[in-house]
């Protein structure tokens, strides 16, 4: 006899958005100036969510949920956090 | 052809004896009395390359289940053995077991509980687990004790619920017995290799146990409880293909002894049955028609089996070596009350509390017990 | 030299759009973590706010095999999926190189009830990773007090402050002679890669441990999550450094502060900057309370010192 419960472990699979579009949580949106930006890719290092392009300095507003760690720590200030509509 | 050799064993040496034929993977012991020496047994066994497996030797029962557990989710075969207040300090982790499907196999050496410490056997350790998803056989001699352990590991994997097998302390862990050791080809033709069907793996990753909603909780537990149900007819199946292969047998779910034409049945678990027998000989001797009845597989309850099995217009003496706290009597005659409801209304069924905290149990003793239980 | 951020590798483990707060501390270092480790690993979680974050069932935020095992087991449970890997790699049913065995696990998790089977697992030197991620709460449960809160620390159990010091974790797994032990925080993202790496490469057990700022528990604004771990190494609060065999070096900055090359700020500003010493700071005792705090910090970087100068 197989047991019935073998697809009824409770397993997860990795993939994104586990927690949802997490980029609804989001109150404020960073905008990144690229006229200012060196591209250092500090905003990308400290992102915990890792939605930030390291060589495009694109972010992915899908998962970003504004906490603004990378507007804060870059540093030539080329992001700003608007309030999101 | 290789021949079975029979040597002479304690309780603990055969379940040592069992985890060697069942090339267990990884064993996290702890002592306790009078479990102890099955960890000495596995330590050494590991030493000295009388099996290729690893010894973890953790700093408490607790921990030692939870090695086991992860050992189990990590793709291996693994054993592990506990008492008493051992087995009440794992018991957060024995639901982490039953939870997440892992065919853990663990020897219980019944012994009482604490307070005030003892140190000899009754039943209350194992029978507090009873609501923890494991399936729980209980073992009357040495012999069984071995061939149980083979059999839990071959139902446990195929089922996914993990297996306590329980015997008591002292009188069996500790006496001699002769004990049959099966060529160790046969035993590998019963128990092929382990080989789960899910297990952490980097190359497929995923992950076991995150929160989970009610919606999809409740089917887990569900499915936890219907399995548990299931795993008799496997129980069965695993008894037969183990007497096919090494011509042993102890019973499947339940073990009987002159039976069919009893008008006055003993009903009792582990060592104590064993010795029964030797009680309903001397009843019969006195013309009382006595038999025994012992589940051998204590969960699942085995029902069917019990109902089909009493004879018509039964007393059946439940003989329980632990108490049902909050009710008269003991746990097993509750069980057996609770089945027969509804669909046995010709039995009888009266119940004594016997053999607590180790209080030894003779032949003599337990025949003048139902003796009197006959005129309640 | 320390990896630069420019030279940390392109490897996410953990994945977007996963249950974390926004700016949290834990998920940062994770992603760190990560990179260093890559992708041939298992997990261990305890109850944390990393079981929280890592998505509901079916879904899973991380990209590695995990188990959530209770509260108590990390170390015991790792030893057991480390030993059944290696036994089951001799035995021929594994092949390749054997995934890293980690634990990630809170300070509730390592300090406290995890703090005797992950002190056996020392003991026994498993190879395993043990990182404590260390936001000085039980942040999960709505930030209640640890043995990792230091003194003076509001949370929901010591309303007006803890009135002991927290205990040096650190230094309680070196003393149990293991091959390495390192702190981290998310501020040094190299730093942490660079100890992560080393770690990996190490048999026996290692232990990391990593402060991350918790800003609900902390009470500051999420975006000044690594503002925060910085001023903490900078005040002397927190103290980076790493132990290889038992030799212990510190890690710049905390190096200069040590070698009395640089004063650590005092720790007011740190403390300041915090809503969880607010109370502390306008009782009427509010200077002798913040000369405490001052006098662990002051005690723990003496005591360092001292102790890394003993290298037998």
């Amino acid at each position: 006899m197989k047991s019935l419960t073998k697809a009824y472990r409770p397993i997860s699979w990795p993939m994104l958005g586990a927690g949802g579009d997490t980029g609804s949580w989001r109150v404020h949106r960073p905008v990144v100036d690229v006229q200012k930006c060196t591209k250092c890719q500090f905003c990308w290092a400290y992102c915990p969510e890792a939605v930030i392009d390291r060589h495009e300095i694109i972010i992915d507003y899908r998962y970003c949920k504004g906490c603004g760690v990378c507007a804060v720590e870059c540093p030539t200030g080329a992001i700003s956090m608007e309030k999101e509509e | 052809m290789k021949t079975a050799q029979v040597i002479m064993a304690t309780g603990a040496n055969a379940a040592a004896q069992a985890v060697k034929y069942a090339r267990v993977d990884v064993v996290p012991g702890y002592p306790i009395t009078p479990q102890t020496s099955i960890m000495e047994y596995m330590a050494s066994m590991v030493e000295n390359d009388e099996l290729n497996a690893r010894f973890i030797p953790v700093e408490g029962e607790h921990s030692a289940m939870a090695a086991a557990v992860a050992a189990s989710a990590a793709g291996a075969r693994v054993f592990t053995a506990t008492s008493s207040n051992g087995l009440l300090y794992m018991h957060e982790v024995l639901h982490m077991a039953s939870g997440g499907r892992l065919p853990v196999v663990m020897c219980n050496v019944n012994r009482g509980i604490f307070a005030p410490w003892t140190l000899w056997s009754d039943h209350q350790d194992s029978m507090a687990q009873r609501d923890t998803g494991w399936i729980q056989y209980h073992c009357s001699s040495n012999q069984e004790v071995f061939n149980t352990i083979l059999q839990a590991y071959r139902v446990a994997e195929q089922i996914n619920i993990p297996i306590m097998v329980n015997f008591d302390g002292f009188a069996i862990s500790h006496c001699l017995m002769p004990l049959t050791l099966p060529p160790q080809e046969d035993i590998d033709q019963f128990l092929p290799p382990h080989k789960p069907e899910w297990r952490l793996d980097p190359a497929n990753p995923s992950s076991f146990s995150n929160v989970t909603m009610a919606a999809e909780y409740a089917p887990f537990r569900q499915m936890l409880s219907d399995d548990i149900i299931a795993s008799i007819p496997l129980v069965k199946q695993a008894a037969q293909e183990y007497k096919e292969a090494t011509g042993m047998w102890d019973g499947d779910t339940i073990d009987t002894y002159r039976l069919e034409d009893a008008e006055v049945v003993a009903f009792a678990i582990n060592s104590m049955a064993a010795e029964l027998k030797l009680s309903v000989d001397i009843l019969r001797e006195q013309g009382i028609k006595a038999g025994l009845l012992r589940p051998r597989l204590y969960l699942p309850f085995p029902a069917e089996d019990i109902i089909a099995a009493l004879p018509q217009n039964a007393q059946v003496m439940v003989l329980d070596r632990n108490y049902n706290f909050g009710h008269p009597g003991g746990i097993l005659a509750s069980e057996l009350k609770s089945v027969l409801f509804g669909r046995r209304n010709d039995i009888t069924v009266k119940n004594r509390v016997m053999g607590i905290g180790g209080i030894d149990l003779t032949r003599r003793f337990m025949a003048a017990e139902i003796r009197a239980m006959m005129d309640e | 030299m320390t990896t630069s951020i420019k030279q940390l590798p392109d490897t996410e483990q953990v994945l977007s759009g996963n249950g974390a707060c926004g700016g949290c501390p834990a998920t940062m270092a994770l992603r760190i973590v990560g990179k260093a480790l890559g992708p041939n690993a298992i997990m261990l979680l305890t109850p944390s706010c990393s079981v929280a974050s890592m998505g509901m069932t079916p879904k899973l935020g991380y990209n590695w095999p995990g188990i959530n095992i209770t509260f108590a087991t990390a170390g015991s449970s790792a030893s057991g999926i480390t030993h059944a890997l290696e036994i089951m790699k001799e035995k021929g049913r594994l092949e390749g190189e054997l995934p890293t065995v980690f634990s990630w696990v809170g300070d509730g998790g390592t300090y406290d009830i995890g703090f005797q089977a992950l002190s056996a697992a020392a003991e026994r030197n498993d190879n395993i990773i043990h990182f404590c991620y260390n936001n000085e709460a039980y942040s999960n449960t709505g930030v209640q007090r640890s043995g990792a809160t230091p003194r003076g620390s509001f949370t929901t159990t010591t309303p007006t402050g803890k009135r002991q010091p927290k205990k040096n974790m650190a230094l309680l797994m070196l003393e149990h002679n293991i091959p390495y032990v390192a702190t981290a925080t998310v501020a040094y993202p190299g730093d942490l890669y660079d100890k992560v790496v080393k770690a990996k490469n190490i048999p026996g057990m290692k232990y990391i441990e990593i402060l991350a700022p918790c800003y609900l528990g902390w009470q500051f604004d999420m975006s000044d999550t690594v503002q925060m771990s910085r001023a903490a190494v900078r005040s002397g609060a927190w103290l980076l450094w790493e132990a290889e065999n038992g030799k212990i070096t510190f890690n710049n900055p905390t190096s200069l502060i040590i070698n009395g090359k640089k004063a650590a700020e005092p720790v007011d500003e740190y403390v300041k900057k915090q809503g969880r010493f607010n109370r502390l700071l306008k009782g009427a005792d509010s200077a002798e309370r913040i000369a405490e705090i001052q006098g662990d910090i002051d005690r723990e970087i003496a005591f360092m010192r001292e102790r890394a100068k003993i290298t037998i």
